[in-house]
């Protein structure tokens, strides 16, 4: 008989976990990326490809150094930093300068993570926090869009991608080319919905294929590490308000396909507003969230100074976030909604 | 343009003067009177809203000191000159309270209480103590996680290399911070003067008390027995001492015979005559 | 029976069940241990009040200690032998508990002499209590909550709804399962006095879906005068469904008020095994001298489902069937619920159900790296009670314990586990709540 003599551990219950990580969950979002980033790449050429990996270093560089110089333990195997990294340039129009980008990625991380204190107190998207400032800072460089699928756009790169820095970048109008929405918002030019679907169309790096970040989605929504009602609730909330409008006034507003594929929202909706640190948690809480997020989407873009709106209408919604999750409380169970 | 701005300044303007009314009315006709020595006094006071005197901050107790129902010395934080600053201040006597300081009821730190099984989680004496009690053989002993350093506000609690928490009597405010805190209740508020300790809590006797910790009282009752009568009783297999009765009569011949040391003459922090830790065994 | 029910609760989780060691190995019976150590409280309540002194020949089935009040059981001796000590034992709780050291006579043939019994016939609902409390019997879910407590039905009260608990929803116990494949005479008698007892109109044997045979089982064997009131209710897999609020609002869809006890929707639950013990013990007037338990997980060996005698150590149970070398942790009931112990000597009481050991391979040399709440509600989507676990989580960080339980629901928490199991960021939830109740129970005892 061998008698047991063994220093026990104690934890205490459940001694079991489902495996979740918060590591494991990051990099299932930069899997999911990895699609559009690539088709991307395709679409803009060697620029993209730049801003992609500008945009990626800054935000890791960004988060080492402020890691480093609050002696803190590095984050930068949790992954999270790479989600911000690689939706942030995602959201850049190729050609942006390289120090744009780079200084934009040090926003995000900086001041749009660490000075709230770091991943799960960010109460915006990082990622779109950097673009939101740079969106105010350099207007031009960020609305000045270069066509997809250019003749020599893996031999070449326009040459306002190494602008020096602090200096006015420099355009050549023959590459430039406007997204749909602005050609829509100042030419009343629409375009073709099957376009949009694939990615034919001018924009930010990661949002014009609207069927690969469709893809993402649905693996990570499958994975369970995406919320799909708030995508769902924002696609449906912009898709009856469109209808509507365009069913009152064909000419004057534009059609619900064309609103849903154009533009940031794909991107947004599937891969920015579902932020967990930055969404509600109840199911109730992120219906209305992605409500929200569609109606200042459509407000911003039909009735705004800007053609695009799907940034602003996030940035928003997460502020009220919280206070969603303060108003809407599941009833606990046995309780008929009263106090403790 | 003028005229609008004119307008909007006027109105601002308007606005700031009737609520600048409004609020030196409301001083004039709402203001509480109150006695102006009570923030005085609140001023000689330490200012750290303690609660040791009993009252629920200094400001509470500068009333009753004013109101003549309390005696200075009734605060335990302040320096015995500042006591004495308040009571020739109230020209009342300055009523020195006997210092009172927090004393833990074990001495069973590392190597001499036994350990069976290793704690992983989060640290703290609570968390250890809902997961299966924290794998101290001894389960009234002392954990050793430190709750009680964390709680004490007046910094006067430090571990020792021993993992048993040491009360710096100096800086002790006998606040009871640390009573509340301490999941196994072994501190206890006592008066300085009374060096009498007993270093245990085990209701376990003889060889059972011997097995779990090597400083346990195993109840023996050699210190009743040696105490002045009436300062030590025996209960529970624990010696109970007579503050009072040990303030007159206690000495240290109580604790000469005692086979483990659980009974100790204490005059100021615990712990400092221990020797070096025996690390062995758990 | 309805094999393909969609009744169940909202939320929950789906831990591995790890039950396919043990749900096929029949219930066979354990060698009695050199010495017992038996609490004086295996139950919730007052420890019972020792009958016999330090010293003293005692006969299996023979009382030890009788009930203190009515929140208070018997406790009988599992084994004929002498009463050695009366005093402290270490329990799982960590505390030293009063309790009885008992060493049983190698030679005797450990026979149960019968009592006198409760005929099912004649006796009265008070009777029928009594008798319940007499032999000891307890919750043996794991609860360890008197039975009869929960039986005796408040004035104004009615019990609509009696439901047999054999949802078994922790993973790796298969006592109940086999109970009910191998004990169906057992449970059915005890249905025979619960419903006596309880005057309810409707009978539930609630069982997971993952037991087909089990149910079948009892379908099979339903007798002709409980077939109008019975019904076998096969529910769709998920933890922890075999809470007993959990159940209820399965099989009967109301929900039982916070605070309150099941009796307020109409409902009295009682677990599969103790049915059983009800239906084996109280006609022949014996009380519980041992429970069939699950001893299981990686690290056992001879794993299986033992008739173990109350009172052994867990250190000759884990002898008897082997363990790995790399043995870590062994936890009363499953991995869950049941709580680590830190000494071997602690012993299997009424509530144990399973004894499950872990080597370093489960979970590793420490605890898994903890990172900063992410927010990403898995929580919130498992809590069963639909707590907010995450934002609980931060106010307990913060000590702010009586908000947690003012305007949290703090106190309505039961500890399954569900939130910690799904946590991605392998925050202690569970752990931060236990010392946060432990904490608000305090300040309201002061």
């Amino acid at each position: 008989m061998v008698s047991v003599a063994k220093t026990l551990q104690l934890r205490t219950s459940p001694h079991v976990t489902s495996g979740a990580s918060v590591d494991l969950i990051m990099r299932h979002v930069v899997w999911a990326l990895v699609p559009t980033a690539l088709f991307g790449v395709y679409a803009f050429g060697l620029t993209a490809a730049v801003t992609l990996s500008a945009a990626l270093a800054s935000c890791l560089l960004a988060e080492w150094l402020l890691c480093k110089w609050s002696e803190q333990p590095s984050t930068l195997s949790d992954w999270s930093v790479a989600v911000t990294g690689l939706l942030y340039g995602l959201t850049l129009p190729p050609g942006l300068p390289v120090w744009m980008t780079m200084l934009g990625g040090f926003i995000a991380v900086g001041l749009g993570k660490h000075l709230f204190g770091g991943l799960g107190y960010n109460p915006f998207n990082p990622a779109l926090v950097g673009r939101a400032v740079m969106q105010a800072a350099f207007p031009v460089g960020m609305t000045t869009w270069h066509a997809a699928f250019g003749s020599g756009r893996f031999s070449s790169v326009p040459s306002s991608l190494f602008t020096f820095p602090f200096a006015a970048p420099e355009y050549t109008d023959a590459l430039t080319s406007a997204t749909p929405l602005a050609a829509w918002k100042f030419e009343h030019n629409l375009a073709a919905a099957s376009d949009l679907v694939m990615g034919f169309t001018t924009g930010s790096t990661g949002e014009t294929s609207a069927v690969l970040i469709l893809l993402g989605g649905a693996y990570l929504a499958a994975r369970k590490m995406m919320n799909w009602r708030i995508p769902l609730s924002i696609f449906v909330t912009v898709a009856v308000l469109t209808f509507a409008l365009h069913l009152a006034s064909p000419e004057a507003y534009p059609t619900a396909p064309f609103m849903l594929l154009s533009g940031g929202l794909m991107l947004g909706a599937v891969f920015m507003a579902t932020d967990m640190v930055a969404s509600p948690m109840t199911t109730l809480g992120v219906v209305i969230y992605g409500a929200l997020i569609g109606v200042l989407t459509v407000t911003i873009r039909l009735w705004g100074g800007m053609p695009e709106g799907v940034m602003y209408a996030i940035l928003l919604a997460n502020a009220v976030a919280p206070h969603i999750d303060r108003l809407v409380r599941p009833t606990v169970y046995g309780t008929s909604g009263r106090k403790a | 343009m003028f005229t609008s701005l004119a307008i909007g300044g006027a109105i601002l303007g308007g606005l700031g003067l009737l609520f600048g009314v409004i609020l030196a009315v409301a001083n004039r006709f709402l203001k509480v009177e109150e006695d102006p020595r009570i923030e005085q006094v609140e001023g000689m006071l330490p200012g750290s809203n303690c609660g040791a005197c009993g009252e629920p901050g200094c400001h509470a107790f500068a009333e009753r000191l004013v109101a003549g129902e309390r005696a200075p010395g009734g605060c335990t934080v302040s320096s015995p000159d500042g006591i004495v600053q308040i009571a020739s201040f109230l020209g009342v006597d300055a009523g020195q309270e006997a210092k009172r300081v927090a004393r833990l009821h074990c001495a069973g730190g590392l190597g001499r209480a036994r350990q069976l099984a290793d704690y992983e989680g989060f640290s703290g004496c609570r968390a250890a103590v809902v997961a299966g009690g924290g794998g101290k053989s001894c389960s009234w002993g002392c954990l050793g996680l430190a709750d009680c350093e964390v709680a004490c506000t007046f910094d006067a609690i430090s571990m020792n290399p021993d993992r048993l928490p040491v009360v710096n009597v100096d800086k002790c405010t006998a606040c009871g911070d640390c009573v509340v805190a301490c999941p196994r209740d072994l501190f206890e508020i006592l008066p300085l003067d009374q060096p009498l300790l007993v270093q245990c809590k085990t209701p376990l006797s003889a060889e059972a008390a011997r097995e779990l910790c090597k400083v346990a009282c195993d109840g023996c009752g050699r210190c009743a027995q040696d105490a002045a009568p009436g300062v030590i009783k025996m209960n529970n297999n624990l010696p109970i001492i007579d503050q009072n009765a040990a303030l007159t009569l206690g000495d240290p011949r109580a604790t000469v015979r005692c086979p483990t040391g659980a009974i100790r003459w204490v005059t100021g922090d615990q712990f400092q005559d221990r020797p070096a830790p025996i690390r062995e065994g758990r | 029976m309805r094999l393909f029910s969609k009744k169940t609760f909202a939320h929950g989780v789906h831990p591995p069940e790890a039950k396919e060691a043990t749900a096929g190995l029949a219930i066979r019976r354990f060698p009695f241990p050199p010495s017992l150590t038996i609490p004086l409280s295996q139950h919730i309540g007052k420890p019972a009040v020792p009958v016999v002194r330090e010293g003293e020949e005692v006969i299996r089935g023979q009382l030890l200690a009788e009930p203190d009040g009515f929140m208070s059981v018997a406790m009988h001796a599992p084994a004929s032998g002498i009463v050695r000590r009366i005093g402290l034992m270490p329990s799982a709780s960590g505390k030293m508990v009063p309790g009885i050291y008992l060493e049983p006579f190698p030679g005797s043939s450990q026979e149960v002499p019968d009592g006198a019994g409760v005929d099912l016939e004649s006796a009265t609902a008070d009777e029928i209590i009594a008798g319940i409390q007499a032999a000891g019997i307890v919750g043996l879910g794991g609860a360890a909550f008197p039975t009869h407590v929960k039986l005796k039905i408040p004035e104004g009260k009615r019990c609509e709804t009696l439901i047999i608990n054999g949802v078994e929803c922790e993973p790796f116990l298969t006592t109940d399962h086999r109970v009910m494949l191998e004990q169906s005479d057992d449970i059915f008698m005890g249905i025979r006095y619960l419903m006596k007892l309880t005057q309810a109109a409707k009978c539930f044997i609630g069982i997971e879906a993952n037991k087909p045979d089990a149910a079948q089982h009892l379908q099979d064997k339903l007798p002709a005068d409980l077939q109008a009131e019975v019904e076998v209710a096969v529910l769709p897999v998920k933890y922890p469904q075999g809470a007993e609020k959990m159940l209820i609002t399965a099989l009967t869809g109301h929900e039982v008020p916070s605070g309150g006890l099941p009796i307020e929707v109409g409902a009295v639950v009682v677990n599969v095994a103790t049915t059983a013990e009800i239906g084996r013990l109280l006609p022949v007037g014996q009380g519980i001298q041992e429970r069939v338990i699950t001893v299981t997980g990686p690290a056992v060996k001879k794993k299986g489902n033992y008739r173990i005698l109350i009172g052994t150590p867990l250190r000759f149970i884990l002898d008897e069937v082997g363990v790995e070398d790399d043995i870590a942790r062994v936890f009363m009931g499953g991995p869950m619920m049941g709580p680590a112990v830190s000494s071997l000597d602690i012993p299997v009481v009424k509530g144990t159900s399973g004894v499950t050991a872990f080597t370093l391979r489960e979970g590793g040399d420490t605890p898994p790296k903890e990172y900063p709440c992410i927010r990403c509600a898995y929580c919130v989507d498992a809590c069963p009670i639909f707590l907010n676990p995450s934002q609980l989580g931060l106010l307990a960080k913060n000590g702010e314990f009586a908000t947690m339980a003012e305007e949290h629901h703090l106190m309505d928490c039961f500890e399954c586990g569900s939130c910690s199991f799904v946590c991605p960021s392998h925050i202690p939830l569970v752990q931060h709540f236990r010392v946060a109740k432990a904490a608000v129970r305090k300040a309201k005892a002061s």
